[in-house]
């Protein structure tokens, strides 16, 4: 006899600190994951885990025992990493009058960084929905479950899942790889 | 290549990609998680306890219940402040004043902390006390002027004073609630006193525990504070000692049908949680299973079976089981019911296991029902509502519809709801019905009155008149068991804790009939052991109930009550004179007591009130010798032995775990309802957390 995840996680939203260790401890490397999926990188995916770690405890009051913990803690995390995006976005826009000299500094290290990883540079260059889409499908979510978390219906998701494959597709012709 | 991109190559070389977590950035994320996980339960603790968001909402409430005349006293007060700071003839009544506050005792530590003496905390501090519009008079006035002269540091002591000597309950709920329930009492009289005591106490939980225990003049029924940040209380006495038959023969404890205890175990051990060895009363973790024992056959409504078989663990000692089966009457000839529920409806009871599991609960219950049984619904929280009022029970949708409106928010207030409850149940009774409140709530009584001692005078008025309590607890975390203990034990009810819907089908539902329709009210019992035969007896569980020896025959002291059908189980551990068990060494200088040449083990005495009578009725039996115990005695004892694990007591010696599964497993009887075969199910679990 196991506890289910969903007990825990009502324990711990009930304020059991113990409840809460465990439940933690069991979803940290999925959540990790995940957050790399999302950002690409392994500095970015720890910087989000630690924005959800340090949000989860009063995210956590409003777990109602309905959604699976699985599916409420991915839409949490997709929701962090909106946050973290719109976050940067903001902060470029800011940086843009630094002027050429900054831009051109940059430029210089995105083409510097992991330009082996194709796989992580093509999922960069997808709209931010395919690609969190693509994150939860790779993920083992179902269609129904990563609609549930994006907040969208099932078909919506496949319609996306085909835009990513066609924007991989492209993307792999045009580089000529594969 | 075709227009599908392969994901299933995409998803491998993804998880070729993922790098492992860095272990380092692992432990501090989770680190951080857990603080501020500590730190949270820290703020919603105060949130509960303190409803207003901020000082400036309780100024706004403050405002809008002052009455015209209250607001013109403030207004008055404000204005004659800035006559005393601004001018210089101001200032000089001011000093007089002072002088004469000067009486008041300068020790009082500010219980709050860093109250700054500012007009809005002070406010706000009034408006908590909710008194009533005199007191309201008098407070404000005096602390408008109290408070007048913001820098200086006394202020804020001297505003508490004010408040808590005028005001009848007192401002620092936060403190109070902590402590052991039993120190609450006290509040009422000496608010200042406690205020202090907490003080002093509240650092060390532990203690407060001690203090709990020599306060409590009763002694039926102690409880132990937790210093944990979940605010739950068990009732909890140590354990029986071991007795010896030669200095005190006879035993006397009232029966105990409640069954909190062992739901709160398997909530914990299901949660992978050992539970708190207080939390565990072994007489309801043996009561909670029904035991087919002989039915009675003469007059009394109930019988006593006396199994006399050796220990299972220690072959020296011999167990002897009490087996009590009370009648069943025909279900077709009970009489109508009346049923209050009284529905706890604070914030806390919000969550999925709370409010909506009672909800399914009491729909459970309903279907069970007859047509002519009346049901009405009172809810708590802040104040009292009446969400049903008396109806039928064949107008099932209407008191769905009810059930589905109960909405949790607000701070409780227990007692106001169980005068309302009481109040509803008097107006329903006819001759020859059965009335009954149902408590249902997880625990909270932290607005107003909410000391046990005061709800239990209370309710052992209203016990007089015929109608019954019983408390039904959901939830963890803030379960208040020792107060659901003595709420019910006072109110000649059962208490329950309901963790999971097949707990509610099986409190509610398969044991209607006998939670809800008493057969015999204050059921005591006696055993006199005889030294001739017994050296050593030590009574297992039933430390909370324990009796004073000429309790039993005292017909004004309470005890517990058996419902229809229900069986009670007690089990004494004896040692047989010249057993090599036997523990303690005869005495050098004291003549041996005359002992009778009588072979008897011992003499079971049972009194026990016809409902609705007040004389109490008397039955007798002797028990001899050793005999073969069958499934039922030998299921009770495996049990018994469970508890004695979880509660890491020491008789037991080598017999472990999985002696207690095998004895349980051999004797799972008939088991129709399955319970027996959970329980193995938690023997597992518990062995396995306790590795």
């Amino acid at each position: 006899m196991t506890v289910s995840d969903e007990d825990l996680a009502q324990a711990a939203a009930n304020g059991d600190e113990q409840a809460f260790a465990s439940l933690i401890a069991r979803q940290y490397d999925r959540l990790f994951r995940l957050c790399f999926r999302l950002t690409g990188s392994q500095h970015e995916a720890e910087d989000l885990t630690q924005d959800i770690c340090a949000a989860l405890p009063a995210k956590l009051t409003s777990y109602d025992g309905r959604a699976k913990v699985t599916t409420w803690l991915y839409r949490v995390a997709v929701n962090a990493s909106h946050d973290r995006r719109r976050k940067r976005a903001t902060h470029t826009k800011a940086a843009d009058g630094w002027g050429d000299w900054e831009l051109n500094r940059q430029a210089v290290i995105d083409e510097n960084a992991d330009r082996t990883d194709w796989l992580t540079q093509a999922m960069g260059q997808l709209a931010p929905d395919l690609r969190d889409t693509l994150a939860l499908v790779l993920d083992d979510m179902t269609h129904a479950q990563a609609g549930e978390i994006l907040g969208v219906s099932e078909g919506t998701i496949s319609w996306r899942l085909s835009e990513a494959r066609k924007h991989l597709k492209s993307l792999k012709e045009k580089e000529g790889v594969g | 290549m075709s227009d599908d991109f392969n994901l299933d190559d995409l998803k491998s070389a993804m998880n070729a990609a993922t790098p492992a977590p860095n272990v380092d950035a692992k432990a501090e994320n989770i680190a951080l998680a857990q603080k501020n996980f500590a730190d949270l339960q820290g703020s919603r603790d105060a949130a509960r306890l303190t409803p207003r968001p901020n000082k400036w909402t309780g100024v706004k409430d403050m405002l809008n219940k002052l009455t015209s005349r209250a607001g013109l006293t403030v207004t008055t007060g404000i204005v004659a402040c800035g006559f005393m700071i601004g001018t210089p003839q101001g200032r000089d009544i001011l000093n007089i004043d002072w002088a004469a506050q000067a009486t008041a005792p300068e020790t009082m530590s500010d219980p709050i902390g860093g109250s700054d003496g500012s007009v809005s905390v002070a406010a706000a501090q009034a408006d908590e006390a909710d008194f009533d519009t005199a007191g309201d008079l008098i407070a404000l006035d005096g602390m408008a002027v109290e408070v007048a002269p913001i820098d200086l540091a006394e202020a804020g002591s001297r505003d508490q004073e004010v408040l808590g000597l005028i005001a009848p309950s007192p401002t620092a709920p936060q403190q109070t609630s902590r402590v052991a329930t039993e120190a609450e009492p006290v509040i009422e009289i000496a608010p200042v006193v406690v205020m202090e005591e907490t003080a002093s106490f509240s650092p060390f939980g532990g203690l407060v525990a001690n203090a709990a225990d020599t306060i409590d003049g009763v002694g039926n029924d102690l409880s132990a504070a937790t210093t944990e940040p979940n605010t739950e209380t068990f009732a909890y006495a140590p354990q029986s000692p071991l007795m010896i038959t030669g200095d005190d023969p006879v035993s006397t404890f009232s029966i105990d049908v409640d069954t909190a205890s062992y739901s709160v175990m398997r909530s914990s051990l299901t949660a992978g949680n050992w539970p708190p060895f207080y939390a565990i009363r072994i007489e309801e973790l043996i009561n909670y299973f029904p035991y087919a024992y002989t039915a009675p056959d003469g007059d009394a409504p109930f019988q006593p079976t006396v199994n006399v078989f050796e220990t299972p663990w220690n072959v020296d000692t011999q167990l002897v089981h009490i087996g009590i089966q009370g009648e069943m009457p025909a279900v077709e000839d009970r009489p109508p019911l009346n049923l209050v529920f009284l529905i706890d409806t604070s914030g806390s009871m919000e969550s999925a296991d709370k409010l909506p599991l009672l909800r399914q609960s009491f729909r459970l219950m309903l279907d069970n029902l007859r047509p002519e049984d009346e049901v009405a619904i009172v809810t708590y929280a802040g104040s009292t509502s009446i969400a049903l009022e008396p109806t039928q029970a064949s107008e099932r949708q209407t008191i769905l519809n009810a059930l589905n409106a109960l909405n949790a928010g607000g701070s409780t207030n227990g007692q106001g709801g169980l005068e309302a409850a009481y109040a509803m149940a008097e107006t329903m009774t006819d001759d020859g019905d059965v009335s009954r409140v149902i408590l249902a709530t997880d625990g909270d009584f932290n607005v107003g009155l909410s000391d046990p001692r005061g709800l239990e005078t209370y309710i052992e008025d209203k016990r007089d008149s015929g109608t019954y309590l019983s408390v039904l607890g959901f939830g963890r975390g803030n379960l208040q068991d020792a107060t659901m203990q003595s709420l019910a034990q006072n109110g000649n009810g059962t208490a329950a804790y309901i963790d999971t819907l097949s707990e509610a089908q099986k409190v509610l539902v398969d044991n209607l009939t006998g939670a809800l329709f008493p057969i015999a009210n204050d059921v005591k019992i006696q055993v006199e052991f005889n030294p001739a035969t017994v050296a050593e007896y030590r009574l297992i569980g039933y430390e909370t109930r324990a009796l004073a020896r000429e309790d039993f025959n005292n017909d004004a002291v309470d005890a517990g009550e058996l419902g229809a059908g229900h069986t009670v189980t007690a089990i004494y551990e004896i040692t047989p004179v010249g057993s090599p068990a036997q523990l303690s060494d005869p005495l050098r200088y004291q003549e041996a007591e005359p002992v009778s040449d009588s072979d008897e083990l011992g003499f079971l005495r049972l009194r026990y009130k016809t409902p609705g009578e007040d004389v109490s009725q008397l039955i007798e039996t002797p028990f001899t010798a050793l005999g073969a115990p069958d499934t039922e005695a030998l299921f009770a004892a495996s049990i018994a032995g469970f508890g004695q694990l979880l509660r890491d007591d020491t008789y037991l010696g080598d017999w472990g775990w999985d002696d207690a599964i095998a004895l349980a497993n051999a004797n799972r009887g008939d088991d129709p309802f399955g319970y027996r075969t959970e329980a193995v199910q938690l023997m597992r679990l518990a062995q396995s957390l306790s590795n």
